[in-house]
Protein backbone atom coordinates (compact mmCIF):
# COMPACT_ATOMS: atom_id res chain seq x y z
CA UNK A 1 0.00 0.00 0.00
CA UNK A 2 1.22 2.96 -0.73
CA UNK A 3 1.28 5.90 1.81
CA UNK A 4 -1.48 8.36 2.29
CA UNK A 5 0.14 11.79 1.92
CA UNK A 6 -1.18 15.20 3.57
CA UNK A 7 -1.92 17.24 0.43
CA UNK A 8 -4.03 20.30 -1.06
CA UNK A 9 -6.71 20.74 -3.54
CA UNK A 10 -6.70 23.34 -6.41
CA UNK A 11 -10.29 24.94 -6.71
CA UNK A 12 -10.71 26.94 -9.65
CA UNK A 13 -13.39 30.00 -9.64
CA UNK A 14 -14.69 31.64 -12.56
CA UNK A 15 -13.92 33.23 -14.63
CA UNK A 16 -18.23 33.24 -14.77
CA UNK A 17 -19.53 31.87 -11.95
CA UNK A 18 -23.00 32.82 -10.08
CA UNK A 19 -20.97 34.24 -6.84
CA UNK A 20 -19.17 36.18 -8.90
CA UNK A 21 -21.11 39.40 -10.32
CA UNK A 22 -17.98 39.93 -12.80
CA UNK A 23 -16.05 37.58 -15.07
CA UNK A 24 -12.89 37.26 -12.74
CA UNK A 25 -10.73 34.14 -12.42
CA UNK A 26 -9.99 32.87 -9.14
CA UNK A 27 -7.55 29.94 -8.22
CA UNK A 28 -7.25 28.59 -4.87
CA UNK A 29 -5.34 26.00 -3.46
CA UNK A 30 -7.23 24.72 -0.15
CA UNK A 31 -6.70 22.05 2.76
CA UNK A 32 -9.77 21.19 3.71
CA UNK A 33 -12.26 24.41 4.29
CA UNK A 34 -9.12 26.51 4.62
CA UNK A 35 -7.57 28.67 1.69
CA UNK A 36 -4.14 28.05 2.07
CA UNK A 37 -2.91 30.56 -1.20
CA UNK A 38 -4.63 32.05 -4.10
CA UNK A 39 -4.48 33.58 -7.32
CA UNK A 40 -6.07 36.17 -9.34
CA UNK A 41 -6.33 36.06 -12.96
CA UNK A 42 -7.92 39.82 -14.66
CA UNK A 43 -8.76 40.04 -18.40
CA UNK A 44 -12.12 38.75 -19.41
CA UNK A 45 -13.83 42.04 -19.81
CA UNK A 46 -11.66 43.90 -22.06
CA UNK A 47 -13.27 46.23 -24.07
CA UNK A 48 -10.01 48.15 -25.64
CA UNK A 49 -11.81 51.36 -24.71
CA UNK A 50 -8.31 53.40 -24.44
CA UNK A 51 -7.87 52.00 -27.88
CA UNK A 52 -10.88 53.38 -28.69
CA UNK A 53 -11.00 56.80 -27.16
CA UNK A 54 -7.69 57.03 -28.94
CA UNK A 55 -9.28 57.26 -32.26
CA UNK A 56 -11.67 60.30 -30.92
CA UNK A 57 -11.80 63.47 -30.34
CA UNK A 58 -11.80 65.09 -27.04
CA UNK A 59 -15.49 65.65 -26.39
CA UNK A 60 -16.57 62.30 -27.69
CA UNK A 61 -14.11 60.23 -25.22
CA UNK A 62 -16.05 62.27 -22.54
CA UNK A 63 -18.93 60.19 -23.07
CA UNK A 64 -16.47 56.61 -23.49
CA UNK A 65 -15.05 57.79 -20.44
CA UNK A 66 -18.40 57.51 -19.13
CA UNK A 67 -19.34 54.20 -19.69
CA UNK A 68 -16.10 52.52 -18.70
CA UNK A 69 -18.10 51.49 -15.47
CA UNK A 70 -21.65 51.87 -15.00
CA UNK A 71 -21.27 52.74 -11.29
CA UNK A 72 -18.80 55.18 -11.58
CA UNK A 73 -19.87 57.24 -14.55
CA UNK A 74 -19.52 60.84 -13.28
CA UNK A 75 -16.10 60.16 -12.06
CA UNK A 76 -14.36 58.81 -15.04
CA UNK A 77 -15.36 61.66 -17.19
CA UNK A 78 -14.73 63.81 -14.27
CA UNK A 79 -11.12 62.45 -14.14
CA UNK A 80 -10.88 62.57 -17.66
CA UNK A 81 -11.87 66.33 -18.09
CA UNK A 82 -9.36 67.67 -15.49
CA UNK A 83 -6.71 65.63 -17.54
CA UNK A 84 -7.36 67.58 -20.43
CA UNK A 85 -7.44 70.42 -18.27
CA UNK A 86 -4.22 70.09 -16.77
CA UNK A 87 -2.58 68.83 -20.31
CA UNK A 88 -4.71 72.22 -22.11
CA UNK A 89 -4.48 75.15 -18.96
CA UNK A 90 -8.41 75.47 -19.14
CA UNK A 91 -9.76 77.31 -15.69
CA UNK A 92 -12.60 75.78 -14.56
CA UNK A 93 -15.15 78.37 -12.96
CA UNK A 94 -16.15 78.23 -9.13
CA UNK A 95 -19.75 77.21 -9.60
CA UNK A 96 -19.21 74.16 -12.02
CA UNK A 97 -16.59 73.01 -9.50
CA UNK A 98 -19.08 73.26 -6.66
CA UNK A 99 -21.80 71.51 -9.14
CA UNK A 100 -19.11 68.87 -9.59
CA UNK A 101 -18.69 67.87 -5.65
CA UNK A 102 -22.79 67.40 -5.50
CA UNK A 103 -23.01 65.54 -8.52
CA UNK A 104 -19.71 63.27 -7.27
CA UNK A 105 -20.93 62.82 -3.68
CA UNK A 106 -24.26 61.72 -4.93
CA UNK A 107 -22.78 59.33 -7.18
CA UNK A 108 -20.54 57.97 -4.11
CA UNK A 109 -23.80 57.78 -1.76
CA UNK A 110 -25.75 55.11 -4.92
CA UNK A 111 -22.55 53.44 -4.85
CA UNK A 112 -21.84 52.59 -1.16
CA UNK A 113 -25.84 52.31 -0.50
CA UNK A 114 -25.51 49.52 -3.86
CA UNK A 115 -22.46 48.03 -2.29
CA UNK A 116 -23.95 47.62 0.99
CA UNK A 117 -27.35 46.23 -0.80
CA UNK A 118 -24.80 43.60 -2.29
CA UNK A 119 -22.45 42.80 0.84
CA UNK A 120 -25.34 41.92 3.04
CA UNK A 121 -26.66 39.65 -0.34
CA UNK A 122 -23.47 37.70 -0.06
CA UNK A 123 -23.94 37.01 3.25
CA UNK A 124 -27.57 36.09 2.82
CA UNK A 125 -29.62 38.65 4.20
CA UNK A 126 -31.58 39.54 1.62
CA UNK A 127 -34.15 42.08 3.63
CA UNK A 128 -31.49 44.53 4.32
CA UNK A 129 -30.88 43.81 0.58
CA UNK A 130 -33.93 45.79 -0.28
CA UNK A 131 -33.72 48.74 2.85
CA UNK A 132 -30.34 49.80 1.15
CA UNK A 133 -31.85 49.69 -2.86
CA UNK A 134 -34.49 51.51 -1.78
CA UNK A 135 -32.56 54.35 -0.43
CA UNK A 136 -30.40 53.89 -3.24
CA UNK A 137 -33.55 54.50 -5.29
CA UNK A 138 -34.20 57.94 -3.99
CA UNK A 139 -30.59 59.12 -5.19
CA UNK A 140 -31.13 57.87 -8.54
CA UNK A 141 -34.50 59.46 -8.85
CA UNK A 142 -32.34 62.62 -7.16
CA UNK A 143 -29.54 62.25 -9.99
CA UNK A 144 -32.09 62.11 -12.87
CA UNK A 145 -33.89 64.86 -11.56
CA UNK A 146 -30.54 66.84 -12.05
CA UNK A 147 -28.94 65.32 -14.77
CA UNK A 148 -31.71 63.87 -16.73
CA UNK A 149 -30.75 60.10 -16.33
CA UNK A 150 -29.97 57.69 -13.85
CA UNK A 151 -27.18 56.25 -14.96
CA UNK A 152 -25.14 57.75 -17.28
CA UNK A 153 -25.71 61.50 -16.77
CA UNK A 154 -23.81 63.25 -19.53
CA UNK A 155 -23.25 66.18 -17.07
CA UNK A 156 -19.36 66.66 -17.04
CA UNK A 157 -17.93 69.01 -19.98
CA UNK A 158 -13.94 70.06 -20.41
CA UNK A 159 -13.94 73.21 -18.52
CA UNK A 160 -16.93 73.11 -16.21
CA UNK A 161 -20.33 71.12 -16.24
CA UNK A 162 -23.49 71.29 -19.20
CA UNK A 163 -26.82 71.30 -16.79
CA UNK A 164 -26.84 73.99 -13.56
CA UNK A 165 -28.67 73.42 -10.81
CA UNK A 166 -31.61 76.05 -10.62
CA UNK A 167 -33.24 77.59 -7.52
CA UNK A 168 -36.02 75.85 -7.89
CA UNK A 169 -34.41 72.84 -7.93
CA UNK A 170 -32.86 72.85 -4.62
CA UNK A 171 -36.51 71.89 -2.69
CA UNK A 172 -36.65 68.54 -3.64
CA UNK A 173 -32.14 68.27 -3.02
CA UNK A 174 -32.88 69.57 0.38
CA UNK A 175 -36.09 67.24 0.92
CA UNK A 176 -34.47 64.41 -0.35
CA UNK A 177 -31.20 64.64 1.81
CA UNK A 178 -33.79 64.89 5.03
CA UNK A 179 -34.92 61.61 3.78
CA UNK A 180 -31.41 60.06 3.91
CA UNK A 181 -30.68 61.35 6.96
CA UNK A 182 -33.78 59.59 8.71
CA UNK A 183 -32.78 56.36 6.92
CA UNK A 184 -29.23 56.63 7.38
CA UNK A 185 -29.95 55.80 11.29
CA UNK A 186 -32.16 53.37 10.33
CA UNK A 187 -29.46 51.67 7.96
CA UNK A 188 -26.50 52.03 10.24
CA UNK A 189 -28.12 50.56 13.23
CA UNK A 190 -29.00 47.37 10.93
CA UNK A 191 -25.77 47.43 9.77
CA UNK A 192 -23.45 48.19 12.68
CA UNK A 193 -25.65 46.68 15.59
CA UNK A 194 -26.83 43.46 14.17
CA UNK A 195 -25.66 40.52 15.32
CA UNK A 196 -25.79 38.62 11.59
CA UNK A 197 -23.19 41.17 10.27
CA UNK A 198 -21.26 41.34 13.22
CA UNK A 199 -20.86 37.09 12.99
CA UNK A 200 -19.78 37.31 9.25
CA UNK A 201 -18.18 40.36 9.41
CA UNK A 202 -16.06 40.65 12.37
CA UNK A 203 -12.10 38.95 12.28
CA UNK A 204 -13.24 38.57 8.70
CA UNK A 205 -10.63 39.22 5.78
CA UNK A 206 -8.23 41.18 7.75
CA UNK A 207 -5.85 43.52 5.81
CA UNK A 208 -3.05 44.72 8.00
CA UNK A 209 -2.18 48.55 7.95
CA UNK A 210 1.01 47.67 6.67
CA UNK A 211 -0.02 45.05 4.09
CA UNK A 212 -2.19 48.03 3.14
CA UNK A 213 0.85 50.29 2.54
CA UNK A 214 3.02 47.72 0.60
CA UNK A 215 0.08 46.73 -1.36
CA UNK A 216 -1.17 50.47 -2.43
CA UNK A 217 -5.03 49.76 -1.81
CA UNK A 218 -6.83 52.48 -1.70
CA UNK A 219 -10.44 54.22 -1.07
CA UNK A 220 -12.44 52.59 1.49
CA UNK A 221 -10.43 49.28 1.30
CA UNK A 222 -7.00 50.98 2.78
CA UNK A 223 -9.18 53.61 5.41
CA UNK A 224 -10.58 50.82 6.72
CA UNK A 225 -6.84 49.51 7.80
CA UNK A 226 -6.06 52.72 9.18
CA UNK A 227 -3.94 53.96 6.43
CA UNK A 228 -4.96 57.87 5.88
CA UNK A 229 -5.47 58.00 2.00
CA UNK A 230 -8.00 60.52 0.54
CA UNK A 231 -7.40 62.07 -2.68
CA UNK A 232 -10.05 64.99 -1.22
CA UNK A 233 -8.05 66.21 1.46
CA UNK A 234 -4.70 65.00 0.11
CA UNK A 235 -4.82 66.83 -3.39
CA UNK A 236 -8.07 68.97 -3.17
CA UNK A 237 -10.01 69.25 -6.83
CA UNK A 238 -12.85 70.45 -7.53
CA UNK A 239 -14.58 72.54 -4.57
CA UNK A 240 -13.30 70.23 -1.79
CA UNK A 241 -10.57 71.88 -0.48
CA UNK A 242 -13.38 75.01 0.82
CA UNK A 243 -15.70 72.06 2.70
CA UNK A 244 -13.93 70.42 5.15
CA UNK A 245 -13.67 66.74 4.49
CA UNK A 246 -11.84 64.34 6.66
CA UNK A 247 -10.75 61.03 6.43
CA UNK A 248 -13.05 58.53 7.34
CA UNK A 249 -11.35 55.71 9.83
CA UNK A 250 -13.53 53.16 11.67
CA UNK A 251 -11.65 54.28 14.86
CA UNK A 252 -14.16 57.09 14.24
CA UNK A 253 -17.17 55.52 15.86
CA UNK A 254 -15.40 52.05 17.23
CA UNK A 255 -12.28 53.37 18.41
CA UNK A 256 -10.43 50.93 17.23
CA UNK A 257 -8.89 50.13 13.63
CA UNK A 258 -8.90 46.07 12.58
CA UNK A 259 -9.11 45.89 9.06
CA UNK A 260 -11.73 43.17 8.46
CA UNK A 261 -14.62 43.28 6.54
CA UNK A 262 -16.90 44.76 9.48
CA UNK A 263 -14.32 47.87 9.27
CA UNK A 264 -14.99 48.08 5.85
CA UNK A 265 -18.88 48.13 6.13
CA UNK A 266 -18.30 51.11 8.61
CA UNK A 267 -16.11 53.15 6.29
CA UNK A 268 -18.41 52.85 3.80
CA UNK A 269 -21.93 54.07 5.90
CA UNK A 270 -19.26 56.97 7.50
CA UNK A 271 -18.76 58.32 4.12
CA UNK A 272 -22.17 57.95 2.96
CA UNK A 273 -22.77 60.36 5.75
CA UNK A 274 -20.30 62.38 5.08
CA UNK A 275 -21.39 62.72 1.29
CA UNK A 276 -24.89 63.52 2.56
CA UNK A 277 -23.00 66.77 4.29
CA UNK A 278 -20.71 67.49 2.28
CA UNK A 279 -23.97 68.09 -0.57
CA UNK A 280 -25.54 69.89 1.97
CA UNK A 281 -22.51 72.19 2.43
CA UNK A 282 -22.13 72.49 -1.53
CA UNK A 283 -25.71 73.70 -2.12
CA UNK A 284 -25.60 76.68 0.55
CA UNK A 285 -22.32 77.82 -0.45
CA UNK A 286 -22.85 77.37 -4.14
CA UNK A 287 -21.59 80.52 -5.48
CA UNK A 288 -23.10 82.58 -8.38
CA UNK A 289 -21.74 82.56 -12.47
CA UNK A 290 -20.61 80.23 -15.19
CA UNK A 291 -20.85 76.83 -15.10
CA UNK A 292 -18.73 75.88 -18.24
CA UNK A 293 -15.36 77.99 -19.33
CA UNK A 294 -15.95 78.36 -23.02
CA UNK A 295 -19.69 77.23 -23.67
CA UNK A 296 -18.83 77.21 -27.59
CA UNK A 297 -17.54 73.70 -28.07
CA UNK A 298 -16.17 74.24 -31.61
CA UNK A 299 -13.92 76.86 -30.73
CA UNK A 300 -12.96 74.53 -27.67
CA UNK A 301 -12.22 71.74 -29.64
CA UNK A 302 -10.03 74.33 -31.61
CA UNK A 303 -7.60 75.27 -28.96
CA UNK A 304 -7.29 71.40 -27.78
CA UNK A 305 -6.55 70.61 -31.02
CA UNK A 306 -3.38 73.28 -31.25
CA UNK A 307 -2.78 72.51 -27.37
CA UNK A 308 0.10 70.24 -27.21
CA UNK A 309 0.67 68.71 -23.63
CA UNK A 310 0.22 66.06 -21.51
CA UNK A 311 -2.06 66.09 -18.58
CA UNK A 312 -3.11 64.19 -15.25
CA UNK A 313 -6.56 63.55 -13.65
CA UNK A 314 -6.49 62.21 -10.27
CA UNK A 315 -9.95 61.79 -8.31
CA UNK A 316 -11.43 60.04 -5.36
CA UNK A 317 -14.11 57.14 -6.89
CA UNK A 318 -16.62 55.46 -4.41
CA UNK A 319 -13.99 52.73 -4.69
CA UNK A 320 -10.95 54.57 -4.39
CA UNK A 321 -8.61 56.82 -6.49
CA UNK A 322 -8.73 56.52 -10.47
CA UNK A 323 -6.25 58.22 -12.43
CA UNK A 324 -6.80 59.60 -16.21
CA UNK A 325 -3.67 60.25 -18.13
CA UNK A 326 -3.45 62.33 -21.28
CA UNK A 327 -1.17 63.95 -24.48
CA UNK A 328 -1.96 65.62 -26.99
CA UNK A 329 0.80 65.98 -29.73
CA UNK A 330 -1.02 69.40 -30.77
CA UNK A 331 -1.41 68.47 -34.45
CA UNK A 332 -4.38 66.07 -34.17
CA UNK A 333 -7.77 66.52 -32.56
CA UNK A 334 -7.21 62.90 -31.45
CA UNK A 335 -5.03 62.35 -28.60
CA UNK A 336 -1.92 60.81 -28.76
CA UNK A 337 -2.34 58.73 -25.63
CA UNK A 338 -4.81 57.86 -23.07
CA UNK A 339 -4.56 55.88 -19.60
CA UNK A 340 -7.27 54.76 -17.12
CA UNK A 341 -6.57 53.33 -13.97
CA UNK A 342 -9.16 52.36 -12.17
CA UNK A 343 -9.53 51.81 -8.45
CA UNK A 344 -9.75 48.01 -8.39
CA UNK A 345 -6.67 47.60 -10.15
CA UNK A 346 -5.27 48.66 -6.95
CA UNK A 347 -7.23 46.77 -4.62
CA UNK A 348 -7.12 43.27 -6.56
CA UNK A 349 -3.48 42.20 -4.78
CA UNK A 350 -4.95 43.01 -1.37
CA UNK A 351 -7.18 40.44 -1.90
CA UNK A 352 -4.06 37.67 -1.47
CA UNK A 353 -3.41 38.54 2.25
CA UNK A 354 -7.41 39.20 3.43
CA UNK A 355 -8.30 35.86 1.76
CA UNK A 356 -4.76 33.35 3.63
CA UNK A 357 -6.37 31.68 5.59
CA UNK A 358 -10.43 32.04 5.10
CA UNK A 359 -13.24 29.65 5.20
CA UNK A 360 -14.17 29.21 1.27
CA UNK A 361 -17.92 30.71 2.23
CA UNK A 362 -16.31 33.42 3.17
CA UNK A 363 -14.72 34.19 -0.30
CA UNK A 364 -17.83 36.10 -1.66
CA UNK A 365 -18.48 38.80 1.02
CA UNK A 366 -14.28 39.00 1.64
CA UNK A 367 -14.20 39.93 -2.56
CA UNK A 368 -16.96 41.99 -2.35
CA UNK A 369 -15.54 44.22 0.79
CA UNK A 370 -13.32 45.93 -1.93
CA UNK A 371 -15.88 46.82 -3.78
CA UNK A 372 -14.18 44.82 -6.90
CA UNK A 373 -15.39 46.13 -10.89
CA UNK A 374 -13.72 44.05 -13.12
CA UNK A 375 -14.57 46.00 -16.31
CA UNK A 376 -13.27 49.09 -15.45
CA UNK A 377 -10.10 47.21 -14.29
CA UNK A 378 -9.07 45.27 -17.52
CA UNK A 379 -6.38 47.52 -19.68
CA UNK A 380 -4.09 45.17 -21.64
CA UNK A 381 -4.58 41.89 -23.47
CA UNK A 382 -2.11 41.60 -26.48
CA UNK A 383 -4.11 39.92 -29.34
CA UNK A 384 -1.60 38.51 -32.29
CA UNK A 385 -3.40 37.08 -34.85
CA UNK A 386 -6.29 36.15 -32.98
CA UNK A 387 -4.58 34.22 -30.53
CA UNK A 388 -4.71 35.55 -26.52
CA UNK A 389 -1.94 36.01 -24.44
CA UNK A 390 -0.71 37.53 -21.73
CA UNK A 391 2.73 38.48 -20.88
CA UNK A 392 4.70 37.14 -18.12
CA UNK A 393 7.98 38.71 -16.58
CA UNK A 394 10.89 37.23 -18.53
CA UNK A 395 8.56 37.81 -21.79
CA UNK A 396 8.58 41.25 -20.88
CA UNK A 397 12.13 41.54 -20.17
CA UNK A 398 13.30 40.09 -23.74
CA UNK A 399 10.79 42.75 -25.27
CA UNK A 400 12.56 45.32 -23.53
CA UNK A 401 16.07 44.14 -24.07
CA UNK A 402 14.55 44.19 -27.65
CA UNK A 403 13.57 47.50 -27.86
CA UNK A 404 16.90 49.17 -26.36
CA UNK A 405 18.63 47.03 -29.10
CA UNK A 406 15.94 48.52 -31.79
CA UNK A 407 16.33 52.02 -30.79
CA UNK A 408 20.27 51.81 -30.87
CA UNK A 409 20.90 50.47 -34.00
CA UNK B 1 -29.53 43.35 18.26
CA UNK B 2 -30.75 39.86 16.37
CA UNK B 3 -34.01 41.09 14.51
CA UNK B 4 -33.38 45.03 13.84
CA UNK B 5 -34.68 44.27 10.65
CA UNK B 6 -38.13 42.82 11.69
CA UNK B 7 -39.33 46.65 12.14
CA UNK B 8 -39.10 47.63 8.80
CA UNK B 9 -39.77 44.32 7.06
CA UNK B 10 -43.59 44.60 9.29
CA UNK B 11 -43.97 47.82 7.80
CA UNK B 12 -43.15 47.00 4.40
CA UNK B 13 -45.81 44.40 4.60
CA UNK B 14 -48.72 46.98 4.81
CA UNK B 15 -47.19 49.44 2.30
CA UNK B 16 -48.31 49.82 -0.65
CA UNK B 17 -45.89 48.65 -3.62
CA UNK B 18 -43.57 51.13 -5.30
CA UNK B 19 -43.56 49.52 -8.50
CA UNK B 20 -46.00 51.29 -11.01
CA UNK B 21 -47.70 49.09 -12.90
CA UNK B 22 -46.73 49.89 -16.69
CA UNK B 23 -48.29 49.44 -19.24
CA UNK B 24 -50.94 46.72 -17.79
CA UNK B 25 -51.49 45.96 -14.08
CA UNK B 26 -51.89 42.15 -15.02
CA UNK B 27 -49.61 40.14 -17.81
CA UNK B 28 -52.70 40.07 -20.74
CA UNK B 29 -53.44 36.84 -22.02
CA UNK B 30 -52.45 37.78 -25.68
CA UNK B 31 -50.12 40.62 -25.84
CA UNK B 32 -50.68 41.09 -29.41
CA UNK B 33 -54.48 41.33 -28.66
CA UNK B 34 -53.86 43.73 -26.29
CA UNK B 35 -51.73 45.72 -27.76
CA UNK B 36 -54.30 46.00 -30.72
CA UNK B 37 -56.84 46.82 -28.10
CA UNK B 38 -54.46 49.62 -27.45
CA UNK B 39 -54.31 51.07 -30.47
CA UNK B 40 -57.73 51.26 -31.18
CA UNK B 41 -58.44 52.77 -27.86
CA UNK B 42 -60.73 49.95 -26.28
CA UNK B 43 -58.63 49.59 -23.19
CA UNK B 44 -56.34 52.46 -21.95
CA UNK B 45 -52.85 51.60 -20.54
CA UNK B 46 -51.65 52.05 -16.83
CA UNK B 47 -49.78 56.12 -17.45
CA UNK B 48 -45.98 55.98 -16.80
CA UNK B 49 -44.49 57.39 -13.92
CA UNK B 50 -43.92 61.21 -15.69
CA UNK B 51 -40.60 62.25 -16.79
CA UNK B 52 -38.15 64.75 -15.11
CA UNK B 53 -37.93 67.92 -16.66
CA UNK B 54 -34.31 68.16 -19.01
CA UNK B 55 -35.13 64.26 -19.81
CA UNK B 56 -33.13 63.14 -22.66
CA UNK B 57 -35.37 61.10 -24.78
CA UNK B 58 -35.78 60.60 -28.50
CA UNK B 59 -34.06 63.61 -30.66
CA UNK B 60 -36.43 65.38 -32.42
CA UNK B 61 -35.44 67.13 -35.69
CA UNK B 62 -36.88 70.41 -37.38
CA UNK B 63 -35.60 70.08 -40.65
CA UNK B 64 -36.11 73.35 -42.09
CA UNK B 65 -33.74 74.90 -39.52
CA UNK B 66 -31.12 72.90 -40.54
CA UNK B 67 -28.06 74.47 -41.91
CA UNK B 68 -25.97 71.31 -43.02
CA UNK B 69 -23.31 72.27 -41.06
CA UNK B 70 -22.29 68.51 -39.96
CA UNK B 71 -20.98 70.02 -36.36
CA UNK B 72 -23.55 67.23 -34.63
CA UNK B 73 -21.89 64.64 -36.71
CA UNK B 74 -18.17 66.00 -35.35
CA UNK B 75 -19.32 65.64 -32.02
CA UNK B 76 -21.50 62.28 -31.39
CA UNK B 77 -19.69 59.65 -29.73
CA UNK B 78 -21.30 56.69 -31.31
CA UNK B 79 -21.77 57.85 -34.82
CA UNK B 80 -25.48 57.66 -34.70
CA UNK B 81 -25.50 60.54 -37.31
CA UNK B 82 -25.43 60.50 -41.14
CA UNK B 83 -24.97 62.97 -43.50
CA UNK B 84 -27.54 63.09 -46.92
CA UNK B 85 -25.02 64.89 -49.13
CA UNK B 86 -27.29 65.57 -52.03
CA UNK B 87 -30.23 67.13 -49.32
CA UNK B 88 -27.61 68.63 -46.72
CA UNK B 89 -29.55 67.22 -44.18
CA UNK B 90 -29.27 64.56 -41.42
CA UNK B 91 -30.60 61.49 -40.91
CA UNK B 92 -30.08 60.29 -36.68
CA UNK B 93 -30.21 55.86 -36.27
CA UNK B 94 -31.52 56.16 -32.48
CA UNK B 95 -30.45 52.17 -32.17
CA UNK B 96 -26.70 53.79 -31.90
CA UNK B 97 -27.55 57.03 -30.52
CA UNK B 98 -26.71 57.53 -26.25
CA UNK B 99 -29.46 60.01 -25.62
CA UNK B 100 -26.36 62.45 -24.86
CA UNK B 101 -27.45 65.52 -26.25
CA UNK B 102 -24.27 66.64 -27.42
CA UNK B 103 -25.85 67.52 -30.38
CA UNK B 104 -28.14 69.72 -28.85
CA UNK B 105 -25.70 71.55 -27.02
CA UNK B 106 -23.28 72.48 -30.10
CA UNK B 107 -26.13 72.96 -32.99
CA UNK B 108 -25.82 76.86 -34.24
CA UNK B 109 -29.30 76.83 -34.96
CA UNK B 110 -30.59 74.84 -32.58
CA UNK B 111 -32.85 72.64 -34.72
CA UNK B 112 -31.88 69.68 -32.64
CA UNK B 113 -33.75 68.84 -29.61
CA UNK B 114 -34.99 66.21 -26.44
CA UNK B 115 -38.03 64.79 -26.16
CA UNK B 116 -39.18 63.09 -23.32
CA UNK B 117 -40.99 59.94 -25.42
CA UNK B 118 -38.57 56.62 -24.10
CA UNK B 119 -40.46 53.94 -25.34
CA UNK B 120 -38.11 53.09 -28.36
CA UNK B 121 -37.66 49.25 -28.19
CA UNK B 122 -38.12 47.63 -31.74
CA UNK B 123 -37.37 44.40 -33.03
CA UNK B 124 -35.76 45.86 -36.20
CA UNK B 125 -32.88 48.71 -35.25
CA UNK B 126 -33.93 50.38 -38.90
CA UNK B 127 -37.32 50.59 -38.12
CA UNK B 128 -39.03 53.35 -39.29
CA UNK B 129 -39.50 54.79 -35.84
CA UNK B 130 -35.83 54.42 -34.97
CA UNK B 131 -34.76 56.65 -37.67
CA UNK B 132 -34.96 60.65 -36.92
CA UNK B 133 -34.73 62.53 -40.30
Amino acid sequence: MSQITKTTYQLPIGPIHPALKEPVMFKFEIDGEKIIAVDVELGHVHRAIEWTGMRRNPIQIIYLAERICGICSFVHPMAYCRAVENACNIQVPERADYLRVVHGELERIASHLLWAGVAAHEIGFDTVLFLTWEMREKVLDLIEYLTGNRVTKAILMIGGVRRDIKPENIPKIKETLEYFKENYKKLSHVFLDDKTFKMRSQGCGILTYEDALRLCAVGPTTRASGVKKDVRVDQPYAAYSDLDVDYMTPDKRTGEINGDVYDRIIVRLLEVKQSIELIERAVDQMPTGDIMSEPKIPKLLNYIKKTAGEGIGRDEAPRGEVIHYIKFDGVNEQPFTWKVRASTYANILPWIPMLKGQQIADISIVAASTDPCMSCTNRVTIIDKNKKYMLDKEQLHKLSVEKTRRLMR
Amino acid sequence: MRFSMLGPVFKQMFKKPWTNKFPAKYQPNNTTKYLADVASGKIKINPPVPTPDGFRGKIKYDKEKCIGCKLCIKVCPCNAIEFKENEKKIKVYLARCCFCSQCNDICPVSCLSMSDEFLLSDADPYSKDLIVE
